[in-house]
């Protein structure tokens, strides 16, 4: 099974909960945690294991080969990225706008556009206990997230042996990066705070979640603090909420050791465990 | 005209509380541009009146005319986004999966694949409630933040701002360091990099900082909730202190955040002095540092 963790505002507990939920769950099985918020992944903070594996992971883009090039242009003409601009002397190449959709390569009358890869970031993989982690970072300066993303999940994909629970910690917002981390999950749940950026922003992953068509539950961090609009909300929406983590400072302060909160705070673990039930349900 | 960008790299640390204070504490003398498109919340704390809107188109989507369709399936088998596939019914796209690169609608030998424009979100300038202009956007759930409807806001707020003759664009800046991210840096003037005291918040401010250098952009810290990790508070001091950043409040560990924004208001407008006091000084830091002329370090 594969659950994706995700919500609209930044911030809100998605990493404290995806490492937590994973620790507790590798208690009595096999887990795989996947980072994919590669732009600023966190996850590898908590759960600290032996390296298996470091790998530079590459996206495809077109490289300009001069001797073969005769300058019709059609290559800028069929990018829609406006990734190639063709100055007649020289053909100049965007990589960071490219989305290696091969057009301009294929499309290249004169063959002078091979692919090539180009560096996009780094993919690592831990091991400790039961779970295998696996996180990718996106170099600095890099535009998409998007095929960084992909890649991580293609590498999940080959190392799931199918009995692992998968959780996959995904990047904050609403735009392309969450949809490539969040459509092939089976379940989603939807992290957030009973604030009115929590409600607004928990809106707009609920939207999401519809396009996808996705089942997602809700799940309220920092209960306590704020108003009850985001239970209103749920109640009027028929959302399910399946778990409430108190407001605690004491929270913060062991996420800001890069620590785990689950066995160390009743409340907090309570919480961890009416997720697990969640998840065991059919 | 400066323009004033304040970002995180780290979600949740407090960046569109303190953003809406300096937005509030400049007044008339600036242009406000929300920039976290993707979860646009500066609205909640300004009150805007919504009064100018528009549509945002940006990018296309493959569309198959089933009447024309020979069902030879080159489109499918030339797409790198799997976002083409087959039932009974014949070929179609799959939204989600169209990157609208184009390509099937080229290659597609009797012409039956259209590229139809993609309605991306929606794009206000508003009057807020303290009288100045907000310019901001929402991005459809789902649509491509490809940093285009952030480069769009921030251009509409500089040439407002140049055009009002006023001092400052004040812009909230999204999270990670993506194309949002790189839309909302380039221009700028001056950095506010908001952190909290945590081994994230450390990692993702120098991963955020790598890219403010890339802009060579002046910039300067706020570290809040400075008082949960006293230890992690210090070594993001001596981080800034080594790369010259400019420090310019730590901020204790405070609910008043969450009541400022459950009511409405930012955290500058909470009846705290000392909380006022302090982002008033920081502000006051920003302004002189703007102003001066950019020195080399």
């Amino acid at each position: 099974m594969k659950i994706a963790i995700a919500s609209g505002k930044g911030g809100t507990g998605k990493t404290t909960l995806a490492t937590n939920l994973a620790a507790y769950l590798s208690d009595d099985r096999d887990v795989i945690l996947a980072d994919l918020d590669v732009e600023e992944p966190n996850s590898g903070l908590f759960i600290k294991g032996e390296k298996l594996l470091e790998e530079t992971k590459y996206k495809m883009i077109p490289g300009w080969v001069e001797r073969d090039c005769t300058f019709c242009g059609i290559c800028q003409e069929v990018c829609n990225f406006n990734a190639i601009l063709n100055l007649g002397t020289q053909i100049l190449i965007y990589p960071e706008l490219c989305h290696s959709c091969y057009a301009c390569s294929e499309l290249c009358p004169a063959e002078a556009l091979p692919m090539k890869k180009q560096r996009m970031g780094i993919l690592s993989h831990y091991k400790k206990d039961r779970i295998n982690f696996v996180e990718s970072h996106l170099d600095i300066g890099q535009e998409q997230a998007v095929p960084l993303i992909e890649q991580t999940l293609k590498y999940i994909e080959a190392i799931n042996k199918g009995n692992s629970i998968v959780i996959l910690d995904s990047p904050p917002g609403t735009s392309c990066p969450v949809i490539e981390a969040t459509k092939d999950a089976d379940r989603v749940i939807l992290i957030t705070e009973p604030t009115p950026f929590g409600l607004h922003d928990l809106k707009l992953a609920v939207e999401t979640m519809k396009i996808l068509e996705k089942e997602f539950v809700v799940v309220i961090n920092r209960f306590g603090t704020g108003n009850s609009d985001v239970e209103e909300y749920c109640h009027e929406n028929m959302i399910r909420i399946i778990a409430f983590i108190p407001d605690n400072r004491q929270v913060a302060e062991f996420y800001s050791r890069g620590e785990l909160v689950y066995d160390k705070m009743n409340d907090f673990r309570e919480a961890i465990i009416h997720i697990k039930d969640y998840l065991l349900e059919n | 005209m400066k323009e004033i960008v304040v970002i995180s790299g780290k979600g949740g640390t407090g960046k569109t509380s303190l953003a809406s204070s300096l937005a509030i504490l400049s007044g008339e003398e600036s242009i406000i541009a929300d920039c976290d498109v993707d979860a646009a919340d500066m609205h909640l704390l300004l009150s805007p009146d919504f009064g100018h809107r528009e549509n945002f188109f940006s990018g296309k989507q493959a569309v198959i005319d089933g009447e024309i369709c020979t069902s030879c399936g080159l489109c499918m088998e030339k797409c790198r986004f799997d976002a083409i596939e087959t039932n009974v019914s014949g070929y179609f796209v799959k939204p989600i999966d169209c990157e609208g690169c184009g390509y099937c609608a080229r290659i597609c030998p009797v012409e039956a694949i259209n590229m139809k424009d993609q309605l991306a979100g929606e794009f206000y300038v508003s009057t807020t409630r303290i009288n100045n202009t907000l310019v901001h956007a929402r991005l459809a759930p789902g649509a491509e933040n490809s940093g285009k409807l952030v480069a769009k806001v921030k251009n509409e707020a500089r040439n407002l701002a140049e055009k009002a003759n006023k001092k400052y664009v004040i812009a909230d800046g999204s999270p990670g360091i993506g194309c949002p991210v790189i839309s909302s840096l380039s221009g700028a003037d001056f950095v506010v990099m908001v952190t909290e005291p945590s081994l994230s918040g450390l990692h993702d401010l120098k991963r955020v900082y790598e890219l403010v250098r890339k802009f060579d952009i002046k910039a300067s810290c706020i570290i809040n909730k400075y008082d949960i990790n006293p230890e992690i508070t210090e070594r993001i001091m001596e981080f800034i202190k080594y790369e010259s950043v400019i420090h310019l409040c730590n901020i204790p560990y405070s609910n008043e955040f969450t009541e400022a924004m459950t009511n409405g208001l930012t955290i500058l407008e909470n009846g705290n002095k000392e909380m006022e006091e302090m982002i008033i000084d920081a502000w006051e830091k920003i302004k002189k540092s703007v102003n001066e002329k950019y020195e080399e370090i």
